[in-house]
């Protein structure tokens, strides 16, 4: 079906959960007034990024109070969105949750947690172990976090398990200022678009805005359709609230001109993979 | 120029003005203090404040020693006069005097180190005075050689541009409309008359950067710098010089004994809550 989706390219303060939370509602309300059908927030939304030794104090189980005012305003207005979440265990994930009619439609945990250049994740949160697909009122969707994108080989399994809408929460820095636009800008803006026109899928890419101790993430949320096209992208460095709307018409058309998921071979991947898998004996 | 020192200066320009903006305002404050010397870098720093928070929040203190070419402070006036911030000039010479009185045989390091650390007491009295932010005006290049005076010059709250090279505050400055004889000079500490600091580094500025952004930026190896045509004394030169004076970009080390010691397990942006 056709509908309105949100990207609220937002800047969270850093261990701010509550006033972050007040954010948050506000945006959702705004995109509840203009009538749109989803709303997605960046990674971390509720929590800021940088978050070091700050992770446990900001952590949210998911029967917490914060999240379960997220999952009442859901019955309007489906919402993805990033925080840190403290489970049973006491392991502290980069998760995020997609709500729909008052209920946890979907939980991802980040499973590539960078910790190269200036990145750090894993040395402070538990690594995420699954890609699943799950169902929306808007079609199959897949959830990717930031660097989850950057592996083939996530966006792939979220294809073949059925997914025909992609969202990816990020909190991209930006770095690179000798190109037409900031290096990692142009990166994430191939990546996107690339996945999309080899999966055939839409993509919902949200990322934030603001500073932290002078890392600035550059925003420029986008509506990537199934083509590859980039159809609504937000402007760099500032707060947005991008509006896109989703055309059912455009993913059926793309899946009937090229239908290379349809084509994909799964066997021969499993059975390549497995080959793979059992000559490097792990 | 290489390709990588080139930088596009308009989305430079806006990141750094962002930068600014977010960081001190983020903060509950509105204004900075910087020292304006009369060289480029404090020239380039004045006017991404300017527009970044308004000239009239902007306050740049001149401070001349008595042997500082008088060419600096006219120059340090033209660059207040032309982004339209507030500008005064303080004079050292009687505190830097009073002190070295006591020490009269004292060489031109220890008075330049002296002059910078006396220059850094009155922004930041002036920080608690104005109730601003103290902004540095350090590069990269000379953050990496160490060609700075520690708890001088290299103070500050925010340092907008402590990311780019020479050559790019260069570029950065013409598209921003520093003017242009305070671009076209050579670059001078000004500590003592005639000082220009290619002479005293012993290579330029451009061959340094040009270095830097291979070896540092790109990771590349002596063995890979000699092969791409840097000369092998100049690599080692650069890179010795880069490791000697580490120290300078560091905190003063602490003594481990607990379980958590500050920025080594005790680990929180500067940002937090903000």
């Amino acid at each position: 079906m056709d509908y309105t989706a949100v990207l609220a390219q937002i800047k969270p303060k850093l261990g701010c959960v509550a006033d972050n939370l007040t954010m948050v509602k506000g945006e959702i309300a705004k995109a509840k007034e203009a009538g749109a059908d989803l709303i997605v927030f960046p990674e971390l939304a509720l929590s800021g990024y940088f978050l070091k030794d700050l992770v446990p104090e900001v952590a949210l189980r998911i029967d917490s109070p914060e999240i379960s005012a997220l999952i009442e305003l859901s019955t309007g207005i489906s919402i993805a969105i990033g925080f840190v979440e403290e489970t049973d265990d006491y392991h502290f994930f980069n998760s995020a949750l997609y709500l729909e009619d008052g209920k946890i439609r979907h939980l991802h945990r980040k499973v590539y947690l960078p910790t190269y250049g200036l990145f750090d994740e894993q040395r402070y949160l538990a690594r995420g172990g699954s890609f699943r697909a799950f169902d929306t009122k808007f079609g199959r969707f897949g959830i990717l976090i930031c660097e989850d994108m950057w592996h083939l080989s996530a966006s792939y399994i979220l294809a073949m398990d059925g997914a025909t809408t992609l969202i990816c929460l990020s909190s991209s820095p930006a770095r690179g200022i000798n190109g037409d636009s900031i290096g990692s800008a142009s990166a994430w803006q191939k990546l996107v678009s690339t996945t999309a026109l080899f999966l055939n899928c839409r993509v919902l890419y949200s990322n934030r805005v603001g500073f932290e101790d002078g890392v600035n993430f550059w925003g420029g949320s986008e509506y990537i359709a199934p083509s590859g096209e980039s159809i609504v992208r937000g402007s760099l460095l500032e707060e947005d609230f991008i509006t896109a709307r989703v055309n059912e018409g455009a993913l059926r058309r793309e899946r009937i001109f090229s239908p290379m998921i349809r084509d994909e071979n799964l066997f021969v991947t499993m059975q390549e993979l497995g080959r793979i898998a059992n000559e490097r004996g792990r | 120029m290489m390709g990588g020192l080139h930088a596009n200066a308009e989305l430079l320009r806006k990141l750094l003005v962002g930068f600014v903006r977010d960081e001190v305002r983020k903060v509950g404050i509105s204004t900075v203090v910087l020292g304006l010397s009369g060289g480029i870098d404090s020239a380039l720093v004045a006017f991404i404040a300017a527009e970044a928070l308004g000239p009239e929040n902007v306050h740049a203190i001149c401070m001349p020693y008595s042997t500082s070419n008088p060419e600096s402070e006219a120059h340090a006036r033209l660059v207040a006069l032309s982004c339209g911030i507030n500008f005064s000039v303080l004079p050292i010479t009687a505190m830097v005097d009073a002190y070295f009185g006591m020490f009269p045989d004292a060489d031109n390091m220890r008075r330049g180190n002296k002059m910078a650390r006396e220059r850094m007491t009155i922004l930041f009295d002036h920080s608690a005075l104005l109730h601003a932010l103290v902004l540095g005006t350090s590069n990269k290049t000379e953050l990496l050689l160490g060609y700075g005076t520690l708890y001088g010059d290299m103070a500050s709250a925010l340092n907008p541009i402590g990311d780019i090279y020479k050559s790019q505050v260069w570029q950065l400055s013409a598209a921003m409309g520093v003017p242009a004889a305070v671009i076209e000079k050579q670059p001078s500490a000004d500590l003592w008359a005639g000082q220009t600091d290619e002479e005293e580094l012993g290579f330029s500025y451009r061959q340094a950067d040009e270095l830097l952004y291979q070896m540092v930026d790109q990771r590349l190896t002596k063995p890979e710098l000699v092969a791409a045509g840097f000369d092998r004394e100049f690599v080692e030169t650069i890179y010795s010089k880069i490791q000697s004076s580490h120290f300078k970009r560091r905190l003063p080390i602490i003594a481990k004994v607990s379980n958590r010691t500050i920025d080594r397990d005790f680990r929180y942006a500067r940002d937090w809550g903000k």
